[in-house]
């Protein structure tokens, strides 16, 4: 039990006096979190908008006082014309415009059907789409609000996302995302490159020869990477919920049992790796080719499986990522027990099981 | 007027890392078709003192010329005129024997047809007709290191800059191969070669031996054994490490 | 102590080792003679039971490389070629963690390693990878005897070292011998082999010839000469064309040339040497070296 110490003391010394290696461990969570959180965000927040009133009756003043004070929206234009509203799009600073048909207040009360035509700049596509998305939701709210008679024909999406993130804050979706990346990264691939390290210097060559066994060398390596990861992982939920007000709705314990399960599977997709390679360079082009491509694409985290194309929503289940991201967006959002998930949770761990087995049984005794 | 018969000459040549003087003030002349060795331990600043003269690293004091041409101003003058030649690196393992030749003769510019009559001549003298299609990672250490000597000496340069050439190498390659270096020599190549194989300075026609930066010893290998009254060259490091 | 039975080993088509016999007696320090690629490091990595023999056997200890390497790990001190060291640690943690490895502390066996440690003593904090070659030559055998093992393997320790380290490790070398440690080692030095109580001359995967160093050179099979002149380069041209010569080659500033045992006597070889403008030239009989006998035995099994 002591040489276990003695191996987890030297690994992290390992760790401590590498400073590139310092820096992806700690560096990159902060900077990933920061960069989706503000830079890359596809959350909307007061959108320069157009509003051509062609009625101007208390209904459209009601409705665009909805959208205004909705803090997504802010005024930019009144225009009084089409012509004018065009001239608005092409100067460029109007993201989306608002316009009521003449009569609309008379035709919703006769005809019980007024339109609202939206329109929205489109060079940007998703925040085009994200704002008609916004804009309808609130008009769809103020129609409940002002009809109150659920019978009238219209409908509510009925995609998940939307249900338990109404106003499709991208942070809720992004955390999870995050999370499953820097956990591949710090387990897999640093694991990977710190088995093969020892390998090019050949001091894999001398534990080898001694009477050591390769177990003890295999799960001294892991530990200290285990431990790593769980700590990123809570950096990355508490900026996540300090930072971003991102909730955790299901049990916490739960939540990081999850994330241990899933580190797991990835350090031993990691030691898996490096008994296949020699040299760090490889270790590290196939971690990230293999593993950090896959996790970050067909994962879900920034393509929804369900838009794939049937094949790569085949492929994605191979992907631990893949039922990562759906338990812990469970956990957190939907505040789920174990019960829901046990599915997700026995794929995983079944991956898992699979990965130690296949790390085990390549790693040699010998150097061949 | 530079004397045609100097291939180099330093004078207090220094070069200083911050605080740490990697070679200090060294002072010497290599003659044209000379062997000069160029040893010292590792970290002695014998790749310091060879990247100045190559025009690679540019020094903080003191005078040098490389075939005549002044290592501050003229680096790319010299470039041209000097072949390089290390152990670790020098030819593509990936290329064949011939593609390697073509390769570098077209770094230095040589034309489409010397470098095939160049190719040819080179296969022909190595004897290397057999195997010049294959690819160089599968040739012996030493049928590598003789292909990397000619082909430093591809574009004729007046100095050949050989960094421990021969390392580990069986003794009758060893020898195969320093009778190419003899026979460069002879047609008027001038020969510095680093090492801190003392087996290898023997060979050499004068040596200097460097230690911590400063030249300790210069002189044919005779001549250092007579001085330090040594029977080979590793008394003699013996011996001057123990001076110190 | 170390018992080889014809060991075979191929690379995809390289033959490696193609069919070593070896003893190596205990206490005795075994020396493996041999340029870069001659197949030293895959004989000691079979031996050190990190690679598995095509065919053959291998005994270290009476034990099996195969069946008991359990066992063999626990009885062998193994450096490998290049310094395998830890480079981020220093010296301390690099000894304490080799130590731990085997089960055992640096105090427990600090006797052994004493003399060599004195001299690292005062770089104790420093990591090894801001060691010179000598320091980290020192350490890397520090680490690899901390458990007291039987036999020690040692591949190429001089490889790169400057002459004064290597002076030392030799020196160290025969105080372990001293000690009853059995040693096999590796090297590409012709010279080091007379530092050997046997050496076996190894080239291409096969062992040329096994014996003490002074009876390989006593058996050298031709009249050897050394012939200085001004220009050791026309000597050699010269001397290539005569007609006794077996084999002519540059050792450093003189040329040494080969006869049949009586082919001819100096006047002879003055004569001719005379005769093609180097008169200048003297020659001597002398005894000859292991490159010498290096060389003839390459040229005879070519």
């Amino acid at each position: 039990m002591k040489i276990f110490g003695i191996f987890i003391r030297k690994e992290f010394w390992h760790i401590f006096r590498d400073k590139r290696t310092l820096l992806i461990l700690f560096g990159m969570p902060v900077v990933q979190v920061i960069l989706f959180g503000f830079a890359i965000t596809n959350e909307i927040k007061e959108a320069k908008i157009a509003i051509l009133d062609k009625s101007h009756d208390h209904l459209t003043r009601q409705i665009s006082n909805k959208l205004l004070s909705s803090g997504y929206f802010i005024l930019y234009s009144q225009p009084e014309s089409d012509n004018q509203l065009e001239k608005a799009f092409q100067e460029g600073k109007t993201k989306l415009a608002v316009v009521f048909e003449p009569e609309f207040a008379q035709r919703l009360n006769k005809d019980r059907h007024a339109g609202i035509q939206l329109i929205a700049d489109a060079t940007d596509p998703n925040t085009a789409n994200m704002l008609i998305g916004y804009a309808s939701a609130i008009i769809r709210n103020w129609q409940m609000d002002f009809l109150g008679n659920p019978k009238l024909p219209y409908t509510i999406t009925p995609e998940v996302k939307m249900v338990y993130n109404p106003e499709m804050k991208s942070v809720f979706m992004f955390v999870p995302g995050v999370i499953t990346i820097i956990l591949m990264l710090v387990s897999a691939m640093m694991t990977s490159i710190a088995v093969t390290r020892e390998k090019e210097l050949g001091t894999m060559e001398v534990l080898l020869a001694s009477p050591i066994k390769p177990f003890f060398i295999i799960v001294g390596k892991v530990i200290p990477y285990l431990v790593l990861s769980l700590f990123n992982a809570s950096v990355i939920l508490m900026l996540g919920t300090f930072l971003f007000g991102m909730p955790i709705e299901g049990n916490l314990l739960l939540l990081m049992a999850e994330v241990t399960l899933f580190i797991i599977t990835s350090l031993a997709l990691g030691i898996f790796i490096s008994t296949r390679t020699s040299s760090q360079q490889t270790a590290m082009m196939i971690s990230l080719m293999a593993l950090m491509l896959p996790t970050i694409i067909l994962s879900g985290f920034i393509f929804p499986v369900e838009n794939m194309p049937l094949p790569l929503q085949v492929i994605s289940n191979i992907i631990p990522a893949k039922w990562f991201i759906i338990i812990v967006k469970s956990i957190m959002l939907k505040g789920v027990g174990l019960g829901e998930i046990l599915k997700e949770t026995l794929i995983l761990t079944g991956m898992a099981a699979f990965f130690i087995a296949l790390s085990v049984k390549n790693f040699k005794i010998r150097l061949e | 007027m530079p004397d045609p018969q100097i291939a180099i000459k330093t004078d207090g040549l220094t070069k200083e890392f911050g605080s740490f003087t990697a070679v200090n003030a060294i002072t010497f002349e290599v003659h044209r078709g000379e062997i000069f060795g160029f040893l010292g331990a590792n970290g002695a600043g014998k790749t310091t003192a060879m990247k100045m003269l190559n025009g690679l690293l540019k020094p903080t004091r003191g005078r040098a010329t490389v075939a005549g041409f002044d290592v501050y101003r003229e680096s790319e003058q010299i470039k041209k005129r000097i072949g390089y030649m290390s152990q670790k690196f020098s030819l593509y393992e990936d290329l064949t024997v011939r593609e390697n030749i073509r390769f570098y003769g077209g770094i230095y510019g040589l034309s489409r047809k010397a470098i095939r009559e160049k190719t040819a001549a080179l296969v022909e003298r190595l004897h290397m007709e057999e195997v010049k299609d294959t690819l160089v990672k599968s040739l012996p250490l030493g049928w590598k290191q003789k292909l990397s000597f000619s082909i430093a000496l591809l574009h004729d340069p007046a100095i050949v800059f050989l960094d421990e050439p021969t390392g580990g190498v069986d003794p009758v390659t060893r020898r195969q191969f320093w009778n190419l270096i003899y026979d460069a020599a002879e047609r008027g190549v001038t020969v510095f070669v680093t090492t801190h194989y003392m087996d290898e300075a023997e060979y050499c026609g004068r040596i200097s031996i460097m230690v911590d930066g400063r030249i300790e010893a210069l002189g044919t290998p005779g001549e250092l054994k007579a001085r330090f009254g040594a029977a080979n060259m590793d008394e003699v490091f013996l011996k001057l490490a123990r001076n110190k | 102590m170390i018992q080889v039975q014809d060991i075979r080993k191929a690379y995809n088509k390289v033959q490696a080792l193609d069919g070593i016999s070896f003893e190596v007696g205990k206490g005795e320090l075994f020396g493996i003679i041999g340029p870069d690629g001659a197949g030293k490091s895959t004989l000691f990595r079979i031996l050190t039971t990190l690679l598995l023999p095509d065919s053959g056997t291998a005994l270290v200890d009476g034990l099996d490389v195969v069946k008991d390497y359990k066992k063999i790990r626990n009885r062998i001190g193994y450096m490998p070629g290049r310094f395998s060291l830890y480079q981020d640690l220093t010296v301390e943690e690099n000894l304490n963690f080799f130590a731990s490895l085997f089960g055992t502390t640096v105090e427990a066996n600090y006797d052994l390693i004493k003399d060599i440690f004195i001299m690292l003593e005062p770089f104790r904090k420093r990591r090894a990878g801001a060691l010179s070659g000598g320091m980290k030559q020192k350490l890397a055998l520090s680490c690899a005897l901390i458990h007291a093992p039987k036999v020690l393997f040692l591949d190429e320790p001089t490889t790169g070292v400057d002459p004064v380290s290597r002076k030392e490790f030799w020196e160290m070398l025969a105080k372990l011998k001293e000690k009853g440690i059995t040693i096999l080692v590796s090297t590409p030095y012709m010279d080091e082999a007379s530092l050997c109580d046997r050496v076996g001359l190894m080239q291409d995967g096969r062992i040329f010839t096994i014996d003490t160093p002074q009876a390989i050179t006593r058996s050298f099979p031709k009249d050897l000469w050394e012939i200085s002149g001004e220009h050791v380069y026309k000597l050699l041209k010269v001397l290539e064309k005569f007609s006794f010569t077996h084999a002519v080659h540059a050792f450093g500033e003189v040329v040494h040339l080969s006869l049949p045992k009586g082919g001819a006597g100096s006047l002879e070889i003055m004569e001719y040497l005379l005769e093609n403008g180097c008169g200048q030239a003297e020659i001597k009989r002398i005894d000859a070296g292991i490159e010498d006998c290096f060389m003839e035995y390459m040229n005879e099994y070519a």
